[in-house]
């Protein structure tokens, strides 16, 4: 009991004379572990808010939608779609309710359409209604009423993306495609209509947008039928606009809902109309078996959707953000290790004496060790809980639904698993990063660690020899990174992993703006990633450039004697402090360089990337020279500070 | 005629006019230099003695350009110093003065010749200039044979020879040395004092600070210190006509 008390008497006193470096290792660990646990509480956080609305809106079990062919002239098979009411297991239905695909146009809008051509409208489903409430999916109305003559309503996360309210204009417009007599094959307007915004609504029966499918529109038709003979389309169908630029994956749209009148007369023919029903079934939990037993053979079979699924779609968002925000925190996880073992190193050579004291009088090497690690233990805990709550608080914030579902995300749960989890990065952080000092505490002679001497540097003969031919700055740049190449290695290791977050950010932005550009308008989910990889690439460069400081700084403290000798020889403070800067940025090259590749290689393990869009090459090839003029930048403050100190004071404390 | 040379001829190569250094504020403050008056002739060796903290030591480094005076004056070679900025002053250090210090002050992952041609280097010198240049001065200072060690696997007298050849490497005006057998035992001290005897031989004028009796005794003039005011001057005989080391009584 006497040794834990005085082990943490020790840790305590010690961490109380340097709080601005235990406030540093704490922000490090801190950041790393707030991330992680956002990541980690952010899953399922939003059925709440999917259920809310399902429960509002009367939400079906089973979405079942069918679409015509409009090149063979083959309407949609509604009998097969009316039969699923009377399958054995559902308690009841609303619809069929007849679909079209449109154009809709609106102030400042551009887009495309369903098919993904560039049409310069914003694909939409318009679903005709029943101006009567219906029994099963009546969607809730969060702002005006219900559709009328004339009047639409428009999906709330559409028109939110659309920024879209009661009273505004829109127009819907359907275009006939087709090899015509004597032309070039193209898509033209044969129907074009006004509305107005009679109301704003949500539902749980349809995906979020901007991933609204029904019938043949869905990308699970496509991926299950493809391969088979389904998959070609026939010989007979008419290509369209040949000239048109093929869009690189579907493109899914919004909705609206209107009148069935309305939207019968949107449809050029028959065979241009879908029709969707929504199913009650006895017992909820069953819709995924009901769904996988129905499961489409042929385009113009019904296409099934589960409740689960819809559910699944809507909390995709928040899943990817998720995903997003846990490979963030191993990489903040990364970067806390390799700062947290700079402010450990550079503290434990201000510390051999102290060391050596508790040596002297009595300390075993293991007490000196167990002392160490208690006191970044005890930072580590302390921030693993301050993580813990602040990513518990901040998950509502980015598991808001969005305008697509009412009811709020509420709090998350943290569960044991996430606790266990976050804890031990936190301690494992700790530990990696004291481990070695630590040791080296431990074994280091009681004479020697009294002496207060340093700790020999290390001699790299063919970086010596190359430095002899470079500029002064660079000739002691490069034989100061040479002294400690264990710190050479963590400084180049640092910028690496914020250079490999930055570029897959900006990897992931260059993805997200090309989707966004296919859909049009703004995408909610390119938002939230948005905000996500913000906060996650602002964490990532503050912790690297407390990273870089810590660095410089360490090795300004630890270059001091060899500093001031070198001034004492004739080198000017300008070369000294631009020779210290040199030493960061040398090894920040190597990361910065090496980060592009690394980066790369994270998004594309992240799923990213296979659709041929590439992170532009300009941006990838300014990473490099931005990374290592922030870092001249950032250290140039403590190096000219260092290389101002005076001469003669610093040798005549420093022994030979 | 090299820049040194011509600097030389203007009149003596130290000069300092009532230097004054001061540390602290308040209750604090503590005289470290007084009033000091001081002249070194081209090719003279002077050494300079007093007890610990009677302030021999901040005279050098003023005169070293290390340190700033609070008062007064210090001229080197005919130009004043004391106001220079400090890249003036390592441009000057680099190419006017070589320090000795009592601890070596060897880079410790450089090996002996690489420490020697150090300031050549940053004196702006090729590496194969430099390099040679190293060679010749290790030769002088009878550690060819040590060239490729590092300061760690030498002794306490072959890191102050090393030492010496590096404050050599860019020829400078003036050496300063402070305390340079402060740390060696009597055979190391005989061959540092055989060197420094060689350099005033050779004309380099020497400033060694020092507490040994038996190497002020070697001096052309010796300034005792006390409180940081020079307090006694004598002018030695012997030093400028015997041996160094047969004078100081090491040899037998």
């Amino acid at each position: 009991m006497g040794r834990i008390l005085l082990t943490c008497r020790l840790a305590a006193r010690d961490l109380r004379r340097r709080p601005a470096e235990a406030a540093l290792l704490l922000l490090a660990i801190i950041a790393a572990t707030t991330t992680l646990t956002l990541g980690l509480v952010l899953h399922g956080v939003t059925d709440e808010p999917y259920e809310s609305t399902r429960e509002a809106t009367a939400g079906p079990d089973v979405v079942a939608s069918v679409s015509g062919d409009p090149f063979l002239g083959q309407p949609a098979d509604l009998a097969a779609l009316e039969a699923l009411t009377d399958a054995p297991g559902v308690s009841d239905s609303s619809g069929p309710y007849p679909l079209v695909g449109v154009e809709l146009e609106a102030d400042g809008v551009t887009a495309r359409d369903l098919r993904g051509e560039d049409l310069g409208g914003a694909g939409v489903w318009a679903q005709g209604r029943d101006p009567a409430e219906a029994a099963v999916d009546q969607p809730e109305l969060t702002q005006g009423g219900w559709v009328r003559d004339g009047g639409v309503v428009v999906e709330a996360g559409f028109a939110d993306a659309l920024e879209l309210g009661v009273g505004d204009e829109i127009t819907l417009r359907t275009r006939v495609c087709g090899p015509w007599l004597g032309e070039a094959p193209d898509c033209r307007v044969a129907i074009r209509r006004s509305f107005e915004v009679a109301g704003v609504a949500v539902t749980a029966a349809a995906r979020p947008y901007p991933g609204v499918c029904f019938g043949r529109d869905c990308p699970e038709i496509a991926e299950a039928i493809e391969g088979s003979p389904l998959a070609d389309p026939p010989e007979d169908e008419p290509t369209i606009a040949a000239d048109a630029e093929a869009p690189q994956e579907p493109v899914e749209p919004g909705l609206v809902w209107l009148t069935e009148a309305d939207a019968r007369g949107l449809a050029p023919m028959e065979s241009g109309l879908s029709y969707v029903v929504n199913l009650k079934l006895a017992d909820p939990t069953d819709a995924p078996a009901f769904v996988d037993d129905r499961f489409p053979t042929t385009w113009s079979a019904p296409f099934l959707q589960s409740w689960q699924d819809i559910r699944d779609e809507h909390d995709q968002v928040v899943k990817d953000t998720a995903e997003v925000l846990r490979t963030g925190s191993w990489l903040l996880g990364l970067l806390a290790v390799a700062g947290v073992a700079v402010l450990v190193g550079g503290r434990m050579a201000d510390q051999s004496r102290r060391v050596g004291l508790l040596k002297a009088v009595g300390g075993t090497p293991r007490l000196v060790a167990v002392v160490l690690l208690a006191e970044y233990m005890a930072l580590a805990l302390l921030a693993a809980a301050v993580g813990l709550a602040a990513g518990w608080l901040a998950a509502p914030l980015l598991a808001d639904p969005g305008a697509s579902l009412v009811g709020s995300a509420g709090a998350p749960s943290l569960t044991m698993s996430t606790v266990g989890l976050v804890t031990a990065v936190a301690l494992g952080v700790a530990a990696v990063a004291t481990f070695v000092p630590a040791v080296r505490a431990a074994r280091i002679s009681t004479v020697q660690a009294l002496a207060d001497a340093a700790r020999p540097p290390r001699r790299t003969p063919w970086l010596i020899a190359i430095s002899a031919r470079l500029p002064v700055s660079m000739l002691l740049g490069l034989r100061v990174a040479a002294r400690r190449p264990r710190r050479a290695v963590l400084s180049a290791a640092s910028i690496f992993v914020a250079v490999t977050g930055i570029v897959a950010v900006l990897a992931a932005r260059a993805q997200f703006g090309h989707d966004a550009e296919l859909v049009g308008g703004t995408d909610p989910t390119t938002d939230r990633f948005n905000q996500v990889m913000l906060v996650l690439t602002v964490s990532l460069v503050a912790l690297a450039a407390v990273n870089a400081i810590a660095v410089t700084w360490a090795t300004a403290l630890d270059a001091r004697h060899s500093s001031a000798l070198a001034r004492a020889l004739g080198a000017t403070p300008r070369q000294v402090s631009t020779g210290l800067s040199a030493s960061q940025v040398l090894p920040a090259l190597v990361g910065a360089a090496l980060g592009i590749p690394g980066g790369l290689a994270l998004f594309a393990a992240l799923g990213g990337g296979g659709d041929g869009v590439s992170t532009p090459l300009w941006q990838l090839l300014a990473v490099v020279p931005v990374t290592v003029l922030v870092v001249a930048v950032l250290t140039a403050i403590p190096a000219r500070i260092s290389a101002r100190r005076p001469v003669a004071e610093v040798l005549a404390s420093e022994r030979a | 005629m090299n820049a040194n040379e011509s600097l030389s001829r203007v009149g003596p190569v130290l000069r300092t006019r009532g230097l004054e250094k001061e540390y602290g504020r308040g209750e604090g403050l503590v005289h470290a230099l007084n009033a000091v008056e001081l002249e070194v002739a081209s090719g003279e060796t002077l050494a300079v003695m007093g007890p610990s903290g009677c302030g021999k030591s901040t005279l050098l480094h003023l005169l070293g350009g290390l340190e700033r005076p609070s008062a007064g004056e210090v001229w080197l070679a005919g130009e004043r110093i004391d106001q220079l900025s400090e890249k003036a002053l390592a441009r000057l250090r680099r190419r006017a003065i070589g320090f000795v210090f009592q601890a070596f002050h060897l880079m410790d992952e450089l090996t002996a010749v690489e420490n020697v041609e150090l300031p050549a280097l940053l004196a702006g010198r090729s590496p194969r200039a430099a390099r040679r240049r190293a060679v010749e001065l290790l030769e002088r200072v009878g550690l060819t044979d040590r060239a490729k060690h590092l300061p760690s696997a030498l002794s306490g007298g072959e890191r102050q020879r090393v030492a010496i050849a590096r404050a050599l490497s860019n020829e400078p005006l003036v050496v300063l040395a402070d305390e340079p057998t402060g740390n060696l035992d009597s055979a190391a001290t005989l061959d540092v004092l055989r060197l420094l005897d060689g350099l005033r031989s050779s004309g380099q004028t020497l400033l060694i600070v020092t507490h040994d009796s038996r190497i002020a005794a070697t001096a052309d003039r010796l300034i005792s210190m006390r409180d940081g005011a020079f307090v006694e001057e004598t002018r030695l005989t012997h030093g400028t006509t015997g041996r160094l080391a047969e004078l100081a009584g090491l040899e037998g």
